[in-house]
């Protein structure tokens, strides 16, 4: 069986499955029955001064049949007092000596009082500190969260002074809501932050209530931007945790919409060491870790790694500039007329959306599957595709609309190559250039 | 001969007629379908399945790609899951039990995801478990049915040798002779029963228990014996002409749609099977797709006291099968001339409802004057199987109730404690995963009895 521990600066955990701080890591028996369930690390619940909730908090997006694609709240940090999280934090520490608990913790930007609340912290036996530099709403408003952490100044100083005291490796939590989250990881990082996760909660208004004209969620007909979560971020959250592993040399817990064990690899070859899961675990229970567990096993074993440590940042260099693209790689859609069902969304598509490269023709003479349906099949004009990808992308029928290689001995150019190919021979176009008519190219 | 059999339909036809009911669904059905499950929490559909089966769970691994690890979570619950995914009567298990019937909707297809998930597993062979260390106790099981293989292939993961004795040339019980062939084929669960042998599990076919090899060789060689020989012969029907040519069982003729290729099974152009079971849908689905024209289902009671499944009465109305509700038979009536000693009708009489039995039941009573014939040329008694009593008596101290065994339903383990029993042979004849259920419960049974008597720690489960 593959080896799924993994050295998170220098703490070993048993998985790389971590509950993000939030509402399913509020309480020691919470997050003891999640140990209990297979979660390798969970991040507390942001330790600070008690707050107070508003109801309701939650508003979500469904698609279509799907509940939950994407999660606000409007929720701040734990509600509970700082000495009753400590010694919660010592109990699961004496019940899981082997699993990571992680310390979120925010408070007022005074020096003396991060000081306090670390050695604090670290008493109470927190493996690893994170400091919630992300919470996007309400505690930005005092100061605190995205406040700090969307001014890389403060977000060093304020990292600079948990440095001084603690003993613990420090993660700091980057909040998405800023130009440049690679900056923001290197701010912390010259702060002195041993990693970061990323990422918090993007900002939003979930949905209004065209009826009451009320935001969701509502608090007696008012609302307040929130921060947005769940599978629907998981995309702008994998760019950034890419980002900073490509521009900021620091080790990553990756936090965004991860909710089984593909997402969670996917994460990783992008460069995070740890996973953090908050809107899953809040939508399915700990129990979705089993699957996380067993299928990234499965995974590891098909492929042949003998560690899950080995998949960390594995598709990094696979992110390129724009510039660094090959312009003469090509492909065209090709469409399987024996697996169309004759929804023609492809040829739509294309005409309105795309290239006009579709046909719809009669179906060939002789070929009745389906019953004899459809009669009609879309075909491909091969010579003005573009390969785009925009009818596989809409097709329903899985592999019926494949993208091809047409010319898989072509010598590649990217734009960069080609700007100084243009440098040398001004006079060719740039159809010259891109096929190596040109003399002198470069290669 | 029949002599008046139904013209023969060629043997693509007849494939055809046979073919799966519910066929496997393709990755994109698959994938929608497994979409529709809630994920519930302690999970109706799991209770419903007397094998446990977190279904769920393994729906969920359908969706995220991770089908190897969907098998196992099946087939660790349930090693005859690639059986009991075609078989079960889902309507009334697990897809009876989905929340989503309660808001209307269609339940969730657990059993067709369930075959989604296993059978490739068990058609390349994938080993998902490995047999436990040897800890020096040997167990016979009598019978290869599902019954026995769940209980040996569960005993092989903890470390037990295990020999399984079966009087039929095949393993695999009625899974192999019994289930309707539109469900499931003989070649289907040989694979599966490779699946259990490769854990370790030996399998002596054509060994009959009480002939070849007695119970009290197995006694002295074994240091326990698992019963898992399912029930007995059709029940007569105690009439006259009972032994015409043309009168014959339901297990045989189902056994020749099982064992043989379907052009080599006879069938008459016109046929009565008396019963109203599940077993006698069988037989009355059968011959309509073997090619008879006519084809009678003989019950005593009404449609209501009718013990097949709705799904399985369904099934015979499509086939459009004439239904004889309240007819008693009393004779096979003999054929004359070159018909002499064959079957030429089946005489009945019409019943109506009496007095309430004892238990609520309505009794129904033969109406005189009443008397019809159906002709017919085959007669096919559908009544339910005989208890195996020779047998069983034979085992000492056994105790018997109705002719089933009586165990504790914890540890399976018989009045004789050298023995544990599961499957039809204690539950009188239930379903194909109501028999996986004791097998598996048996083995933790014998586990825990031969543990403690000689205090030896067994090996435990163990995975590759
Ligand atoms: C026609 C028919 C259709 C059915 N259809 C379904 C269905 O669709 N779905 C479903 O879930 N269930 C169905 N069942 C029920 C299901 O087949 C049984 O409940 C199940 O097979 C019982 O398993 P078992 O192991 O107890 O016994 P069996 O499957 O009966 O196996 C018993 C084995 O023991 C062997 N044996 C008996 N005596 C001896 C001896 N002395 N020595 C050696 N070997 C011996 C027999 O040869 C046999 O192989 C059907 C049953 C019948 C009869
Ligand atoms: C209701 C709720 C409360 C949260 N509270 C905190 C918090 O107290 N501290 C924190 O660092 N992040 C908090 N988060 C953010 C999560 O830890 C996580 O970064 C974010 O939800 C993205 O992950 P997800 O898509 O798996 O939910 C909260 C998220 C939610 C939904
Ligand atoms: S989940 Fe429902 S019951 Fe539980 S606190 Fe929220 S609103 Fe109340």
């Amino acid at each position: 069986m593959p080896d799924l521990t993994i050295n998170f600066c220098g703490v070993r955990s048993p998985n790389p499955f971590w509950l993000a701080s939030g509402p399913p890591t509020n309480s020691a028996y919470q997050i003891m029955r999640a140990f209990d369930a297979g979660w390798g690390g969970a991040v507390w619940k942001t330790i600070g001064e008690p707050i107070i909730n508003t109801a309701s908090r939650y508003g979500s997006i469904d698609l279509k049949n799907e509940r939950m694609m994407g999660l606000n709240n409007i929720e701040l940090i734990s509600d509970r007092p700082v000495e009753d999280n400590l010694r919660e934090i010592a109990e699961v520490k004496k019940r899981f000596p082997q699993h990571t608990v992680i310390a979120s913790l925010m408070v007022e930007s005074k020096r003396a009082t991060w000081h306090d609340i670390v050695r604090r912290a670290e008493d109470a036996g927190a493996d690893l500190l994170e400091l919630n530099f992300g919470c996007p709403h309400g505690m930005s408003e005092r100061g605190m969260g995205a406040a700090v952490g969307q001014v890389p100044e403060y977000a060093t100083m304020i990292t600079g002074w948990v440095k001084e005291v603690s003993r613990t490796p420090l993660i700091v939590k980057l909040t998405p809501n800023v130009t440049d989250i690679a900056h923001m990881a290197a701010a912390a990082k010259a702060g002195g932050a041993d990693a970061v996760s990323l990422v918090n909660t993007f900002n939003s208004i979930v949905s209004i209530d065209i009826d009451t004209y009320a935001p969701r969620p509502s608090v007696a007909g008012l609302g307040s931007h929130g921060g947005y979560c769940g599978p629907a971020v998981k995309p702008i959250a994998l760019h950034m945790v890419s980002s900073v592993a490509k521009h900021a040399d620091i080790p990553i817990s990756g936090i965004g919409g991860i909710g089984n064990w593909r997402d969670a690899v996917e994460f990783m070859l992008l460069g995070s060491t740890s996973v953090q899961v908050c809107t899953a675990a809040m939508h399915y229970g700990f129990r979705i870790v089993r699957d996380m567990i067993d299928g990234l096993e499965n995974y590891l074993d098909e492929k042949g790694f003998s560690s899950a440590m080995e998949l960390v940042g594995k598709s990094v260099p696979r992110i390129e500039d724009w510039g660094n693209l090959d312009l003469n790689y090509k492909i065209i859609a090709r469409i399987d007329a024996q697996k169309c069902i004759g929804c023609n969304l492809c040829y739509i598509a294309c005409e309105d959306g795309a290239h006009q490269c579709i046909r719809v023709e009669e179906r060939p003479q002789g070929d009745l599957r389906h019953g004899g349906l459809p009669k009609h099949v879309p075909h491909i004009l091969e010579d003005e595709c573009v390969g785009c990808n925009l009818c596989a992308l809409v097709c329903p029928v899985p592999d019926c609309i494949s993208m091809v290689e047409i010319n898989k001995d072509h010598q590649p150019m990217s734009w960069k190559q080609l700007q100084e190919a243009r440098g040398k021979n001004p006079q060719c176009s740039n159809e010259e250039l891109l096929h190596g008519k040109a003399a002198g190219r470069s290669t | 001969m029949l002599k008046e059999p139904a013209p023969k339909l060629p043997l693509e036809q007849l494939e055809k007629n046979f073919a799966d009911i519910n066929p496997p669904l393709t990755a994109a059905q698959a994938l929608e379908e497994g979409s529709r499950c809630l994920f519930c929490h302690d999970a109706p559909c799991i209770k419903a399945c007397p094998t446990g089966i977190d279904v769920p769970h393994f729906i969920r691994q359908i969706i995220t790609g991770n089908l190897r690890g969907s098998a196992r979570t099946i087939l660790e619950a349930n090693i005859l899951g690639q059986s009991c995914a075609r078989v079960c009567p889902t309507s009334v298990l697990c897809e009876g039990a989905c929340v989503l019937n309660a808001e209307g909707k269609k339940p969730v297809e657990i059993g067709r995801l369930q075959r989604y998930a296993v059978d490739p597993v068990i058609a390349r062979g994938t080993q998902l478990f490995k047999p436990g260390t040897p800890n020096g106790y040997r167990v016979a099981l009598i019978g290869a049915g599902p019954a026995s293989l769940s209980c040996a292939a569960e005993l092989r993961k903890r470390g037990y040798q295990t020999v399984i004795f079966d009087s039929n040339p095949q393993p695999g019980g009625l899974n192999t002779y019994g289930i309707a062939a539109y469900k499931m084929r003989a070649r289907d669960v040989a694979m599966e029963v490779e699946m259990v042998r490769s854990l370790g599990v030996e399998i002596r076919s054509g060994v009959t228990i009480g002939k070849a090899v007695s119970v009290a060789e197995l006694e002295r060689d074994y240091d326990a014996t698992f019963i898992g020989v399912g029930l007995g012969e059709t029940e007569d029907l105690r009439i006259p002409g009972e032994d015409l040519a043309g009168c014959r069982d339901a297990l045989s003729f189902i056994e020749e749609t099982k064992s043989k290729s379907f052009d080599q099974v006879q069938v008459a152009k016109r046929v009565a099977v008396i019963g109203a079971g599940n077993t006698a849908i069988d037989v009355v689905t059968a011959a309509r797709r073997l090619g008879a024209e006519e084809v009678y289902m003989v019950y005593r009671r009404s449609p209501e006291e009718m013990s097949a499944f709705d799904y399985e009465y369904e099934l015979a109305k499509k086939d459009t099968v004439a239904f004889v509700w309240q007819a008693q038979p009393v004779r096979v009536v003999d054929g004359s001339g070159d018909r002499a000693g064959h079957v030429q009708a089946l005489e009945c009489v019409r019943t109506q409802r009496g007095p309430k039995d004892t238990r609520g039941r309505s009794s129904f009573v033969p109406v005189p004057g009443t008397e019809f014939r159906l002709d017919v040329g085959m007669v096919v008694k559908a009544l339910g199987q005989k208890r195996k009593l020779e047998f069983l008596q034979a085992i000492p101290n056994l105790e018997l109730a109705n002719g089933c065994i009586v165990v504790d339903p914890q540890t399976m383990q018989t009045r004789n404690p050298r023995y544990f029993a599961g499957g039809d042979c204690v539950n009188g004849g239930g379903e194909v995963v109501d028999a996986v259920a004791h097998g598996k419960k048996a083995a933790l049974g014998i586990h825990h009895v031969l543990e403690s008597v000689a205090g030896r720690k067994a090996a435990t489960t163990s995975q590759v």
